[in-house]
């Protein structure tokens, strides 16, 4: 790897000959090294998961929280590096403040995404700073209805159906597509999520927790963490689920 | 590290190059400005006051528009109880008949005000940034009424101290932390205009200082039922009606308790009676009349 980008790549203002800008491309294999995150947009709401690899023993279950709440209706799950991440989410937060104290309204996604995608895109385009490391996926439920947006570390922001990224983006996204996400409701998707996560899990014996959150008509256009029982009953019916497939191979 | 004057060309970014690092600037006092970067978002703002305004020595908030009239608040067994009517008058003109005057703060806490409403809404907004912001950290942590309180208390005498009050009576009312419903952690406040306050079993703002007062001391206990605490709500309500000139036959009341959370009532009516012989002839035997 690395001869690839020499001489090219020290910096965000240097474009290379085929054109590519590589300090932006090492962030996004730092996204592209993280943990399994992904987000489905369903008929009544959004989910989004993590899945958290336990790094020590000594942690307490529940920290290094990786979904945020930016305002009431919007929710932010970061892959990447989780500090980069908190940043940008902080700066979410304050775009939805700000926007709800100047025009006395929740900010609606498509306007919070484009904030975001710009603040992002400012970090491609001075040689003092280094791109964030982390691509946010964004839940939203305004008066458009739900939605999904992901902005990752060049600045583009792209709403979507379903997707997911980190080290088994391949495989979930292609679990992503068998799904009809136009039909589900956000408790069907949340078990959904778990069973995706649990399969493209690297099989390496390392403990993982998932924290999965949700927003929708159920969650009071709110959102939240999916309650403790459904999170329990995914993550058995996940695991069923898995011992199926592994008794069928 | 002192910015010195370099031959870096603007478009590398900024702070990189430019006439403003000729000079030797100190990093710790030149900072953009940072708005309270301890405070959190709705910390200084409703304590400070339009700076172009200050030169002039007329008070701001002189006469307020539209009141709303008394509220009353009682501790009892299970929680706490919070009344008013609905009305947003207008001077003498009862103007705004569906003024919510109770205004929910989280599950634990509601404040309700009398005074101008539009000042009312101010606080409220407030309220709701605060609230926002603990969503927002999201560890299950919430305002008490006390903290609640307490902020109210200083954002009424900071404005007081700058010659703009928020010309309101606020009443903070709710359940403490770790309450089971037991009325030793219920919790009602009372925040004046100029930021004079006080904690007690029962509290009443306005008209209801005189009228309804003398009920709840002699009837209100922290360990009465709720039937009993509504009927003194009740009872008190239709008092301040019946003497208020300027209320109408329409509350609300708010409960709030340990297990059950907050709810804050539909408008309703209360019976009252206007053929009192009394009501007739009031000053019938009154000394020196005829």
């Amino acid at each position: 790897m690395s001869g690839i980008g020499t001489g090219y790549d020290l910096s965000a203002t240097t474009y290379s000959p085929d054109g590519k800008i590589f300090q932006t491309e090492y962030a996004q294999k730092a996204v592209d090294n993280s943990s399994t995150v992904i987000g489905l947009r369903c008929k009544d709401g959004v989910v989004l998961a993590c899945e958290k690899l336990v790094l020590s023993k000594l942690l307490v279950e529940g920290s290094n929280r990786r979904i945020h709440n930016v305002d009431r209706h919007v929710g932010v799950a970061v892959a990447g590096l989780a500090p980069d991440g908190r940043m940008v989410a902080n700066r979410a937060w304050d775009e939805a403040s700000s926007y709800k104290r100047v025009y006395g309204e929740p900010i609606p996604g498509h306007v919070l995404c484009e904030r975001v995608g710009s603040y992002v895109h400012m970090f491609n385009l001075y040689w003092s700073l280094r791109p964030y490391g982390a691509t946010l996926l964004l839940a939203t439920y305004d008066k458009n209805g739900p939605a999904l947006y992901a902005v990752d570390p060049s600045g583009s922001s792209l709403r979507y159906f379903g997707t997911a990224v980190g080290k088994g983006r391949q495989a979930a996204k292609n679990e992503i597509e068998k799904l009809k996400l136009a039909e589900m409701s956000c408790r069907e998707a949340v078990v959904e999520a778990v069973k995706i996560l649990h399969k493209v899990h690297d099989e390496d014996g390392k403990k993982f927790e998932l924290e999965v959150s949700w927003i929708c008509d159920e969650s009071n256009k709110q959102h939240q963490r999916v309650p403790a029982e459904l999170l329990a009953d995914a993550e058995r019916q996940a695991k069923a689920a898995l011992e199926d497939s592994d008794m069928d191979d | 590290m002192l910015p010195r004057p370099t031959s870096h060309s603007k478009a590398l970014g900024p702070g990189v190059a430019g006439p403003e690092l000729a000079v030797a600037t100190s990093a710790v006092l030149d900072r953009p400005p940072q708005p309270g970067a301890h405070l959190p978002l709705s910390g200084a703002a409703p304590c400070a006051v339009d700076p172009a305004a200050l030169g002039d020595p007329r008070q701001h908030t002189k006469y307020p528009y539209v009141t709303g009239t008394s509220v009353l608040a009682i501790k009892y067994k299970d929680g706490v109880l919070v009344g008013c009517d609905t009305l947003g008058a207008y001077g003498s003109t009862k103007r705004y008949k569906n003024t919510q005057r109770i205004v929910r703060v989280n599950s634990k806490c509601v404040v309700a005000a009398g005074g101008e409403i539009s000042d009312f809404q101010y606080i409220s907004n407030l309220l709701d940034e605060l609230t926002t912001d603990d969503y927002r950290t999201d560890d299950g942590i919430e305002l008490t009424p006390a903290e609640v309180y307490a902020y109210l208390c200083r954002v009424m005498y900071n404005r007081r101290n700058k010659f703009d009050p928020l010309w309101n009576s606020l009443v903070v009312a709710g359940v403490g932390p770790g309450s089971n419903g037991e009325g030793g952690s219920a919790f009602v406040g009372m925040v004046g205009m100029i930021g004079t306050h006080y904690t007690d079993s029962h509290v009443t703002t306005g008209f209801a200082n005189q009228l309804a007062r003398p009920l709840f001391r002699e009837r209100q206990r922290d360990d009465m039922s709720e039937e009993e605490a509504l009927q003194l709500m009740y009872d008190a309500l239709k008092v301040c009606y019946y003497r208020d000139k300027c209320s109408i036959n329409k509350f609300q009341i708010a409960k709030v308790t340990g297990e059950g959370g907050v709810s804050i009532s539909e408008p309703f009516a209360l019976d009252m009676r206007w053929d009192y012989k009394m009501f007739a002839q009031p000053t019938k035997w009154a000394v020196g009349a005829w």
